[in-house]
């Protein structure tokens, strides 16, 4: 992907953000994510059915790329089975940590793969995905 | 001014986070480095050459402290490891034992989270009442505001002497005043004004002052706490240990050295110390009076030339310290202090560790440009310059 095509896409995600606003839902699991080295801020929550994500919803204060890399997140994740969320999470974590990963995974959310060329946004693109990690893990506790 | 004395700036940067800690000149490593190189022992203990001299250069600093605020003895200077355990020292060291139920403490939402945690953790510990002053349409802390706060109850007014977000210089002389004639304990938070504006802690009568080493171009590791003579004496050390009693025995007995001995227990950082000695040396050097006229000189500038650009938010023109908090119309601050890294231009972007200041800004972040001595106004045009093209600020940081 080239560079203007990932930025449009970012920019895209930034301005645009998808599911932005939290409901007041039971059926739904929320978790903070924030890095006390980062201002950013954010909730995220998770509705999954039969094993499968029925929707995701966040808020909170971020910047471009944590609040970009949350939507695409969202994007992707949605109508996934929970095997595969965690699939694409974690090849998603190893992508931007400069691991081994399954490109066929990640869809839009390449656009990231370096940000590694960054350091210090590194987290700002891994928040999401530790919200969403904990809520599967959450979900996968109480199976 | 006396940008020869900063190596660091060799390298180019612009260096505008001063609020969060400023650059050392050489002369203040230089002292440290001696220390370490040429006479390293410990303090009060050995009676070799070395020890003594690493005595006389860490209890000379003592004097110089004292001199800096004009304290009247220098059993008033207590070494902390910066203004985060002065204030604690005081909250839980003195006011924790003097404070009853109900008993008010007033502070405002500008100020520094290690003037709002140790408050309300005695709230909830002893039940006293923290009290917010309200703050004006500056957001700034006025003498009327105060006045309008304080009722029978309140028995201590704890202010930063400038605020690390809004940059008010608060009137302390008043205010010190006002804590007199109404009883009222006087404490201040001067980590962001020590080396940029003259404090006299005699003449505002201040009770308890804390300050940091590496926000007046000294080291990080040290700060400091003034306290009056009788209070100290009242006050409780938070740390036990080697150098701070007097003596103690098996069957339970212990006495304490007194202030501000009692207070440091355990061995000092001693480099440290002696670097913030060097830092005071340096300050008077130049005159505090002299850095704060021309820090504000920039100021105003910076504010003068920000104003013209349509889309720069500014929140705290009219401050007249060397801090000036804004905001890029629609940016996010963090992406804005990416943006200007790109232009190698170091500001800040958060809270400031002002969490509750967000209720009267409206907006929980912000960038902060903090000014020290050695800035100039090129560098301010350089970011002018960088904040004139932020439309491109996305085709810079993604």
């Amino acid at each position: 992907m080239d560079k203007e095509t990932k930025r449009e896409i970012i920019l895209d995600n930034y301005q645009n953000p998808m599911n932005k606003g939290l409901k007041d839902d039971k059926s739904y699991i929320l978790k903070n994510t924030n890095n006390e080295s980062c201002i950013d801020n954010i909730d995220m929550m998770l509705k999954a059915e039969n094993g499968v994500i029925k929707d995701i919803l966040f808020d909170g204060e971020a910047c471009a790329i944590c609040t970009s890399a949350t939507s695409i997140i969202i994007r992707n994740l949605i109508g996934k089975t929970l095997e595969e969320a965690e699939k694409i999470i974690k090849n998603y974590q190893n992508m931007i940590n400069e691991k081994e990963y399954d490109k066929e995974l990640l869809g839009e959310l390449l656009v990231y793969d370096d940000i590694y060329m960054q350091p210090n946004r590194k987290k700002c693109a891994l928040l999401p995905s530790d919200a969403v990690e904990r809520i599967l893990e959450v979900i996968r506790n109480e199976n | 001014m006396n940008r020869d004395d900063f190596p660091i700036l060799n390298s180019g940067i612009i260096y505008f986070d001063n609020g969060a800690t400023t650059l050392k000149p050489k002369c203040v490593v230089d002292k440290m480095i001696d220390y370490y190189t040429k006479y390293t022992s410990n303090i009060h203990r050995g009676d070799y050459d070395n020890a003594m001299k690493t005595n006389e250069a860490y209890d000379e600093v003592r004097e110089l402290v004292r001199d800096l605020i004009n304290a009247k003895n220098i059993s008033e200077i207590v070494y902390t490891s910066g203004t985060t355990e002065s204030l604690n020292l005081v909250a839980f060291g003195f006011f924790k034992k003097y404070l009853k139920k109900d008993d008010e403490v007033l502070i405002n939402k500008a100020e520094h989270a290690s003037n709002i945690l140790p408050w309300l953790v005695l709230q909830k510990e002893i039940g006293i009442k923290v009290k917010y002053i309200p703050l004006d349409e500056n957001r700034e802390l006025t003498i009327e505001n105060i006045k309008k706060t304080i009722t029978d109850k309140t028995k201590v007014i704890s202010v930063a002497h400038i605020s690390n977000v809004i940059g008010d210089i608060r009137d302390i002389e008043q205010i010190g005043k006002i804590c007199k004639e109404k009883n009222i304990y006087f404490v201040v938070d001067a980590a962001q004004s020590i080396s940029h504006y003259k404090i006299d802690v005699e003449k505002a009568n201040i009770d308890f002052l804390a300050f940091s080493a590496h926000k007046m171009m000294g080291p990080t590791g040290v700060g400091i706490l003034y306290g009056k003579k009788e209070l100290l004496d009242k006050t409780d050390p938070l740390k036990y240990g080697g150098g701070m009693n007097q003596n103690f025995e098996s069957n339970g007995e212990y006495v304490l050295k007194t202030a501000p001995i009692k207070f440091e227990a355990g061995t000092p950082p001693i480099a440290e110390v002696i670097g913030l000695g060097e830092a005071i040396k340096y300050i008077k050097k130049i005159g505090v009076d002299k850095i704060h006229k021309y820090e504000l000189e920039l100021k105003e500038y910076m504010v003068e030339e920000l104003s013209k650009i349509p889309n720069i938010i500014l929140y705290n023109k009219n401050s007249k310290s060397g801090i000036l908090a804004f905001n890029v119309e629609g940016v996010f601050s963090q992406d804005t202090s990416v943006y200007l890294n790109h232009y190698n231009i170091a500001i800040r972007a958060g809270n400031h560790c002002a969490k509750v200041l967000k209720d009267d800004l409206d907006i929980k972040n912000t960038c902060r440009v903090s000014l020290c001595l050695y800035n100039t106004k090129e560098e301010i045009d350089v970011l002018i310059k960088a904040l004139k093209n932020s439309k491109d600020i996305f085709k810079v940081v993604i």
